[in-house]
């Protein structure tokens, strides 16, 4: 164990080091404030444009730092052959595959509950009240469903050539299963065979990350979703972050690593 | 001959400042456009009424609080509440059922995804219907033309926001864009008879609008009979209370012509009539 705590130690360095987080934040921020300082009819008390702009930038940010950060892990120790001193620790492949992860998440937590801490800071000064659960539960529901994307992200950097192939890919899937992964029955109803059985069996097997998206719970303040269904999505979430890490280990044991 | 570099870059800079000051003021003319009124326009140019619809769908999520069909659901909004709204019309129990887009979960997937869903069917209410403000703002923006941004954004702020004068402003800013427009007249109009209390200016500006309906096209007066209807209809209401009894029979028989209930229009010409007649002054006995 503590060496995947040593892996994941190295990943959330690595975020901090490199710029993209930053980057992120401060462009959040910016669009944030640009927003936050126009005037509709002399009314300061509307916000909710402001919240939706800005938990629409938090969800972007925070899925191009948990992809970009996963994409790269195991083809940049590949490419720095900094993978074979790792492996001879020794560290198995298991280990090491749940200590990216593991890295991966934690530093994506990281960038999360500092734009959560701006979000609730910038909302709460506006409107003078502080829904810290329904925030946290938002923000847990999002942290979940961004392990499943990492789980998702470092099975295709085993198989894709290149990171930015890998990125480009799970960021199309992922924005594609958020926009229409709910809507996917209803759009097979309307087919012709084979599409239909096609769509159909798509929808009952893709991870359903659509359900891990409460803005609007947060932004028309319509309180908690049920406790029970978060703990159900949890471990849904876990299941699928279960799936992703051991099909990306029984590509990764016995890949060739010289090539 | 040898030149110092920086005297070049100073005579490039007085050169550059120069022609700045020749050159300033003639530039804009050069692509023979008008110069645009905001950035939209500057970045979108006439492509931005594309994104003026979307904009005012949004002012219409917002007043349900997210309570609203996707693309992909089957009873598809095509009248935005938030119109009917503006024209007083409010939901019945009935109207608010048929909107259930929702209907049975179709399969668990479904039905435990509505955990995470606003599945109420609410309004907005209470001073929280300026939420919808930004959206109508930005459609305006998008869209100068688009007639509904002004009068839905005037009515909200009008009679649930209690702010006239914005109200005002905005319905003005809309004159601008859509001179002599008769949906944008009613609804000053009711700024000046409803919270202003000023008969006289609601009349002109209703008379305005009665006038600028007529000069539409045949085409036109059909796509538009609502607004005459309720231009006659507030203009007859407005000559009976300040007593003008002929007058307002001449309105409220403009408005039979065209209401879906004249039977009701010619009982309230009966009422005035009646009180026209008692309204007469008894010859003096000789």
């Amino acid at each position: 164990m503590n060496k995947i705590f040593a892996l994941a130690g190295v990943v959330i360095k690595e975020l901090y080091r490199r710029k993209d987080f930053y980057v992120l934040f401060i462009l959040t921020a910016l669009l944030t404030f640009a927003a936050g300082s126009a005037n509709f009819f002399h009314d300061a008390k509307i916000v909710r444009y402001l919240k939706d702009i800005c938990l629409l930038l938090i969800w972007v940010s925070a899925l191009l730092v948990a992809i970009l950060t996963a994409a790269r892990q195991i083809p940049a120790e590949r490419e720095a052959r900094t993978i074979f001193p790792l492996l001879a620790k020794p560290v198995s492949r298991a280990q090491l595959i749940v200590g990216k992860f593991l890295g991966c998440w934690l530093a994506t937590g990281l960038a999360l509950f500092v734009f959560y801490l701006f979000f609730a800071v910038i909302t709460g000064s506006r409107e003078q009240i502080w829904p810290v659960g329904v925030y946290l539960e938002a923000a847990w529901m999002q942290w979940v469903m961004l392990a499943i994307v990492i789980g998702m992200v470092l099975l295709g950097s085993i198989y894709f050539a290149a990171p930015s192939s890998t990125t480009t890919i799970a960021f199309i899937v992922v924005v594609g299963i958020l926009f229409v992964g709910s809507h996917l029955n209803t759009i097979a109803l309307q087919q012709g065979e084979p599409v239909q059985s096609i769509l159909a069996f798509l929808y009952f097997t893709i991870p359903h990350l659509e359900w891990y998206d409460l803005r609007d719970f947060v932004v028309y303040d319509m309180g908690m979703a049920p406790v029970g269904a978060v703990a159900l999505a949890t471990l849904y979430a876990a299941a699928w972050t279960g799936i992703f890490l051991l099909l990306t280990w029984l590509g990764f044991r016995r890949k060739n690593l010289t090539t | 001959m040898k030149v110092s570099p920086w005297i070049l870059l100073a005579g490039l800079l007085a050169l550059a400042f120069t022609l700045a000051t020749k050159l300033a003021a003639t530039a804009d003319n050069w692509s023979g456009r008008s110069k645009p009124e905001n950035v939209f326009e500057m970045l979108l140019g006439d492509g931005r009424r594309l994104f003026a619809n979307e904009s005012f769908t949004m002012a219409d999520v917002y007043f349900h609080s997210g309570y609203y069909p996707s693309m992909f659901d089957q009873n598809a909004k095509e009248q935005r509440e938030i119109i009917a709204a503006s024209h007083g019309h409010k939901e019945t129990e009935e109207e608010e059922k048929k909107e259930d887009f929702f209907g049975q979960p179709h399969d668990w997937i479904d039905a435990f995804g509505r955990n995470f869903r606003i599945t109420r069917h609410t309004h907005l209410a209470a001073h929280q219907e300026r939420e919808i403000l930004p959206w109508l703002r930005l459609a305006a923006d998008l869209d100068p033309q688009k007639i509904e941004t002004y009068t839905v954004g005037a009515y909200f702020m009008r009679e649930h926001l209690g702010r006239p004068n914005e109200a005002e402003a905005f319905l003005r800013e809309g004159l601008r864009h859509n001179p002599g427009n008769s949906e944008i007249l009613f609804e000053l109009g009711r700024i000046y008879r409803e919270n202003r209390h000023d008969l006289n200016r609601a009349r002109n500006v209703w008379e305005y609008g009665v006038k600028s309906y007529l000069s539409l096209s045949p085409d036109l007066q059909k796509e538009n009979k609502l607004v005459y209807e309720e231009l006659v209809m507030n203009l007859a209401r407005l000559e009976d209370e300040a007593g003008n009894y002929a007058a307002a029979i001449k309105w409220f028989e403009k408005g039979k012509v065209v209401s879906p209930a004249p039977d009701a229009i010619q009982k309230q010409i009966d009422d005035i009539e009646k009180k026209l007649a008692g309204a007469k002054p008894v010859a003096a006995p000789k």
